[in-house]
């Protein structure tokens, strides 16, 4: 079972009903008990740093998910919740994160040249970096969704994936079985369904 | 690089999808989860579900359907119609909408720009402009473009943005449903104004009609439209490479 950590950040009803479509056994849950037991946990999220690592310290799920990671559990972070597994964040301030990868969350803003839109909102081309077990089921090249204003920078050895918005950005990192996608698998069409297809398969069928 | 986003739009009433639709190879063309799944297929890349139900019945019904919707096609869901306080975007996100796209509602309520975007996040939060030319003057219409508000539209937008939209939706009651061209002056003065996503709505008759828009207003991000997709003028894949022939860079789906 595939735990889907819930801290009252984002809305869960696609992601829970992605990973059904393929053929993942999934669970919404914020409890530290099925978080224990699941074999595979996701971070999701969208909104602020600070708010979202705020409510993931209030109910010591922080501790937890950390605990878990660095025993080998297998973690997707996805957006603020790929985000969270770094070191810190200045959005709004400075914040720290769950430190899972190295590397820290910086503003687009007044770092893009020319006058692009920010956010980064829309479909964006993945340039893979190695070759990633969570994407081998995609090409390189293929178009995911991103809705980001900040983006995880100085984590070059954790790069899996790319992307270029008026510089080249982070679009994906891993250490070991921790992984974070700063698009939206769930929202990704075809593509992001083959990326969390890979995620959930067990390490025999993989 | 980011590809120029293509966006059907499908207003819905009491469960299905109003104005005439033309395809061939939909069992039920008037169903919106039918509809969304063809669409999806087609290359769409996201959808707007515009609800112009009146009912508190209609209502219940829409969200069911947008939870069918959220449940089976994995591209992002923005829902407009009758938003007009928070609670209206607890409703529509708990069903599986990505975005809420508001007007009149941002016209009756100022502060609902701000709150909804300090609750969910400013991506979240779409302001949509239905905007008509008035003695020289861009101006915001409200209630479906039936009453002027007497508002200057590029200022209105900009304080929007200030307040937390994260895209804007310009809609140009001039150019709707002539079909001869999306609105260049006033998309781009939009975008002179504001450094958030600009998505073009209102004119689209022909797939040239896009070719025009990206080519004269780069700064926009995606191209909105109904009729043209609905009545089968134009489809998504044909409209995919003739952007694609001319340079403008777009997803293409498998």
């Amino acid at each position: 079972m595939i735990a889907i950590i819930d801290y009252g950040v984002g809305n869960l009803f696609s992601l829970s009903s992605s990973l059904k479509a393929v053929g993942a056994d999934c669970a919404v849950t914020s409890s530290p008990e099925v978080i224990r037991q699941a074999e595979k946990l996701i971070l999701p999220g969208v909104g602020a740093f600070g708010d979202a690592a705020e409510k993931l310290k209030k109910n010591g799920l922080d501790r937890l998910i950390k605990q878990e990671a660095e025993n080998g559990k297998p973690l997707l972070g996805i957006c603020l919740g790929m985000q969270l597994l770094f070191q810190k964040s200045y959005e709004f301030g400075e914040y720290e994160g769950l430190g899972l990868i190295e590397g820290e969350v910086v503003p687009m803003q007044g770092r893009l040249p020319g006058r692009l839109p920010i956010p980064h909102i829309g479909w964006n081309a993945l340039e893979l970096v190695g070759n990633p077990s969570l994407f081998r089921h995609i090409q390189n090249g293929d178009h995911v969704y991103f809705v980001h204003s900040f983006f995880a920078d100085h984590c070059e050895k954790n790069l899996i994936a790319a992307t270029e918005y008026g510089v080249r950005m982070t679009a994906a990192a891993a250490r070991g079985s921790i992984v974070g996608c700063q698009f939206h698998p769930e929202k990704s069409g075809k593509t992001g369904l083959a990326i969390l297809r890979a995620f959930c398969e067990t390490e025999e069928t993989a | 690089m980011i590809t120029k986003r293509i966006i059907p739009c499908l207003d819905v009433r009491d469960g299905r999808v109003v104005k005439g639709v033309n395809f061939e190879g939909l069992r039920d063309v008037s169903s919106p989860v039918e509809l969304g799944e063809f669409y999806s297929r087609c290359g769409a890349d996201e959808l707007v579900f515009y609800d112009i139900t009146a009912s508190s019945d209609g209502r219940r019904i829409f969200t069911d359907i947008l939870k069918e919707v959220a449940s089976r096609i994995f591209i992002p869901l923005t829902v407009g119609g009758g938003i007009r306080s928070i609670e209206d975007f607890d409703r529509v996100l708990k069903c599986g909408a990505d975005k809420v796209s508001v007007n009149s509602g941002a016209i009756q309520n100022p502060d609902l720009i701000s709150q909804a975007a300090e609750k969910y996040g400013s991506q979240c939060v779409v302001i949509s402009a239905d905007i008509k030319r008035v003695n020289g003057e861009y101006r915001v219409f409200a209630r479906g473009g039936r009453d002027d508000t007497g508002k200057e539209a590029i200022g209105w937008i900009r304080q929007c943005v200030e307040n937390g939209a994260g895209e804007v939706v310009v809609n140009s009651i001039d150019t709707d449903g002539v079909k001869q061209g999306f609105d260049l002056s006033m998309l781009r003065a939009v975008c002179d104004a504001v450094n958030v996503p600009v998505i073009a709505s209102g004119g689209a008759g022909s797939a040239q009609d896009f070719v025009t828009l990206f080519e004269a207003v780069p700064e926009v991000s995606a191209g909105l439209a109904a009729s043209i997709f609905h009545f089968g003028e134009v489809s998504i894949a044909d409209l995919k490479q003739l952007l694609s022939q001319n340079n403008i860079n777009v997803r293409y789906t498998k």
